[in-house]
């Protein structure tokens, strides 16, 4: 005799919290052979601009946090992470059809991804940052600071290991991100949600809109809040228009990517969502 | 007779032997244009200089595919210390013609003789020193090993340092081992072209540096081809705005040097008269025309009384007039345009109630002028608070606080500059923690070096200049080589753009290109040009 299941209700997280969407709509997730999953939220245009208002407002704790802290807070992820790895699994399995093999490598991997960007926290500013000879008697520095709210449209074809590629990396240098997940596999990146929640990260630092990309990413484009556009999983969206309205607010925008390596791991990600501070002062004796 | 009087005492403009007529500067040679010419003038007198080509979009072609010739054929195939090589050359010339070139960009420009001479000039030659250094030590660049050139470099600048922004281009795009199109600004094209003549006797290679000169059109055309790999340009937000879009869906790289509105923070305990003079040089050096200058005086409430009456009397010592005379302060507007935009915000500070003064000073009746001017009792709502006048128009502004000076300085979308004055050191570096801005100046304002980097946060744009953070915006990892030319590309027509934000390096040990697919052995083998030219993206007609 097998026990009646209690399944998962599947939400937004904003701010630390797992609203519904406010237009109060879903839409159907399906499973590789197209079983009913679960009802997603589907986030709407205020949806997305609470998220970015939630973002704003964790920028200078996260930003301001010590290098040291960030890292450990990251890693903290990657521990909690590893003790729900066998949920995971089994949700990737079911979503994406894939064998428990394949779905213990994607988790796996995202793992070990996580544990690589969190290292880099408090030695990042070393690799990019410089101390500038200049000809004169001044001290000079220059150093990586968070660029701010990052948006994110994370790559579309995979449940948890394009999510933790895209975002992690532009959590390392202190931004917040508004991450839109991927439309097909949203549950994993809501069960992630849960891990964050739980973990020591602050609330609004990271915040996930399911639902639909092409609907959601033009309102975080244009919004004058957001600082920067990875459209690294927009390759199927009209990204150019998105790129194009990104620019009427100088927002950083990386471009479209696809195929296994999307967001492959890199000192660049990193840097992307960062801008370089020089500070000049006088030396003198007097 | 007042202390303040002195005799003139001009610069020799005998040491210039200027052309009637100058025309494009393209494959090492000048040919005419196919617009119609224009004409450049002292900003000072009104005179007329010298008649100027104008490039149309044939012109722009033949100047993209002249830099396409020399990148394929030469520069991309010489050493790294053979590039170096020419740029020492160049260094070295412009030191030898050095005041020449200050005389004629005063001529040209506005500028007192003294900026020219002491500040353009000087740091044009550093600039080309510094990076030529750096051609032949790229692998140290922070991009892994054997990084790669981009191609060829698109660069429009402006008007406020012709010879320097000049310098600040071509310097590492050439070091990284790309090729140049140039356009200087309309009003200020003098000094490129006298540079022009520059690198024909540095014996550079021709089609490696092409100048072109003309108006925004010409620029627009020259950010629009679809031979340009990189773009960089320095100007107003607005035009930046526009190239944002332009190459949106290309696989072009761009840099972008955008407006400012500085704000110079001045605690009560800051060494006063260095404030004092860092205040002026701040905000009236090159007449105000300068993207970081800082333009909103940020004074501790209890010493502004103080502090702008001490303004107003080094005000009013500062000596205004002919640019090429050597006692010279303060220098001419640059263009008409300007001077009436000059104009026009000041009259609406004044009709938004703050207070006009302005330094008592005899204006010649020929040329474009404006006096150094103070806005007191300004509000941060006002526009004289809020937009870039790029003009000698400083607005004082009040906060008690250090809380409050970093929300009133950060109180704006731009984000180049900042000065902080006091002599509270662990207060300087916690009020530079908090500033956006990309430069901030510490008990001094305005310096500048080629090995720092320079550029702006928010909507002052991307990407710095200077430093080993400006070379990197002219190269690319040896990772990207035939997958389409950015960091992270692996499909998609390569369409990925790296933001020169640092030492932006997909690191060696995690390079995974040695398991990625190359489009092909033929394309993996052929110069990377060849290979990202096959990478267009289908959308790209879509974006225009």
């Amino acid at each position: 005799m097998s026990r009646l299941a209690v399944p998962k209700t599947y939400k937004l997280y904003i701010g630390g919290a797992f609203p519904r969407s406010e237009s109060g709509r879903t839409y159907e997730v399906v499973s590789a052979s197209g079983a009913f999953l679960a009802n997603a939220a589907k986030a709407s245009r205020k949806d997305a601009r609470d998220a970015v208002v939630a973002a704003r407002a964790a920028v200078s704790g996260w930003g301001g946090a010590t290098a040291y802290n960030r890292g450990q807070v990251l890693y903290r992820i990657a521990e909690l992470l590893e003790g729900r790895r066998a949920q995971f699994i089994a949700e990737i399995e079911e979503a994406e059809g894939v064998t428990r093999a394949v779905a213990s490598a994607q988790v796996d991997e995202s793992i070990d991804r996580w544990v690589w960007y969190a290292g880099w926290a408090d030695k990042f500013a070393q690799v990019a940052g410089n101390a500038n000879p200049v000809a004169g008697p001044y001290f000079n520095i220059s150093v990586p600071e968070p660029t701010g709210v990052v948006a994110i449209v994370v790559p579309q074809d995979s449940s948890l290991l394009g999510f933790v590629s895209a975002v992690a990396p532009a959590l390392v240098a202190g931004n917040s991100v508004v991450a839109v997940a991927s439309e097909r596999f949203p549950l994993s990146a809501i069960s992630l949600a849960e891990v964050l929640a739980t973990s020591d990260v602050p609330k609004g630092v990271v915040n996930v809109l399911t639902g639909s990309p092409a609907e959601i990413a033009p309102w975080l484009a244009s919004h004058a809040d957001v600082n920067a556009l990875d459209l690294v999983g927009a390759g199927d969206l009209d990204w150019i228009s998105l790129e194009i309205e990104a620019a009427d607010t100088l927002k950083r925008v990386l471009r479209p990517e696809q195929g296994p390596d999307a967001a492959a791991p890199a000192l660049g990600r990193i840097s992307a969502f960062t801008e370089t501070k020089t500070v000049w002062h006088t030396k003198s004796l007097r | 007779m007042s202390f303040l009087e002195y005799a003139p005492a001009p610069e020799s403009r005998a040491i210039l032997s200027l052309r009637d007529r100058y025309g494009l500067f393209i494959d090492g040679e000048f040919v005419d244009g196919r617009g119609t010419p224009f004409q450049t003038i002292s900003p000072a007198t009104e005179e007329h200089i010298a008649t100027i080509a104008n490039a149309n979009e044939a012109d722009v072609a033949d100047a993209v595919a002249a830099a396409r010739r020399a990148y394929d054929r030469t520069w991309s195939r010489m050493s790294g210390r053979d590039r170096g090589k020419y740029l020492f050359r160049i260094a070295r010339l412009v030191q030898e013609r050095s005041r020449e070139l200050a005389v004629a960009e005063s001529l040209d420009n506005g500028k007192p003789i003294k900026e020219s001479r002491d500040v353009d000039v000087p740091l044009v030659a550093a600039w080309f020193f510094y990076y030529a250094g750096w051609a032949d030590k790229l692998d140290h660049a922070g991009l892994g090993g054997d990084p790669r050139s981009l191609g060829v470099a698109a660069q429009v600048i402006p008007w406020n340092f012709p010879l320097l922004m000049l310098a600040w281009k071509i310097a590492p795009a050439l070091a990284a081992g790309n090729t140049v199109v140039l356009k200087p600004a309309e009003t200020t094209p003098l000094t490129a072209l006298i540079f022009a003549e520059i690198l024909q006797q540095a014996e550079l290679p021709p089609g490696v540096v092409n100048i072109i000169t003309g108006a925004g059109d010409t620029g627009a055309a020259l950010v629009a081809h679809d031979g340009v790999d990189k773009v960089a340009f320095t100007g107003s937000t607005a035009v930046g705005r526009a190239i944002a879009k332009q190459i949106a869906g290309t696989d072009k790289r761009v840099t972008l040097e955008l407006g400012g509105k500085a704000a110079n923070i001045v605690f009560d305990d800051a060494p006063m008269d260095q404030a004092i003079e860092g205040i002026v040089n701040g905000i009236f050096f090159n007449q105000g025309h300068v993207c970081c200058a800082g333009s909103r005086l940020l004074v501790q409430e209890n010493i502004h009384d103080e502090v702008v009456e001490r303004l107003k009397l080094r005000l009013a010592t500062l000596r205004l007039g002919d640019p090429l005379d050597k006692n010279t302060d303060i220098g001419a507007i640059n263009s008409k345009e300007q001077l009436e935009r000059i104009h026009e915000l000041s009259e609406i500070g004044v009709a938004e109630g703050a207070d006009r003064w302005s330094a008592p000073c005899e204006i010649p009746e020929n040329g474009f002028w404006y006096a150094p001017t103070i806005f007191t009792n300004v509000q941060t709502s006002s526009r004289i608070a809020r937009d870039e006048i790029f003009g000698p128009v400083l607005s004082v502004l009040t906060f008690r606080t250090p809380a409050e000076a970093i929300a009133k300085a950060n109180n704006t979308p731009y984000g180049l500059s900042a000065g902080i004055w006091t002599d509270k050191g662990s207060r300087i570096l916690a009020v530079a923690d908090q500033l956006r801005a990309g430069v901030v100046w510490a008990n001094t304002f305005n310096r500048f070096d080629p090995a720092s980097p320079f550029g702006g946060y928010k909507e002052s744009g991307y990407g710095r200049e200077g430093g080993r953070h400006g070379l990197a915006a002219y190269l690319a990892p040896a990772a990207t080589v035939g997958r389409g030319g950015a960091q992270f590309s692996t499909g998609r027509g390569g369409a990925q753009r790296r933001l020169e934000t640092g030492a932006a390096a997909a690191p060696a040990d995690l390079d995974t290109a040695s398991e990625r697919p190359t489009r092909s052995t033929e394309t993996a083998a052929k110069p990377a040009r060849r290979t990202r030219r096959t990478a267009k993206p289908a959308k790209k007609g879509a974006a225009k």
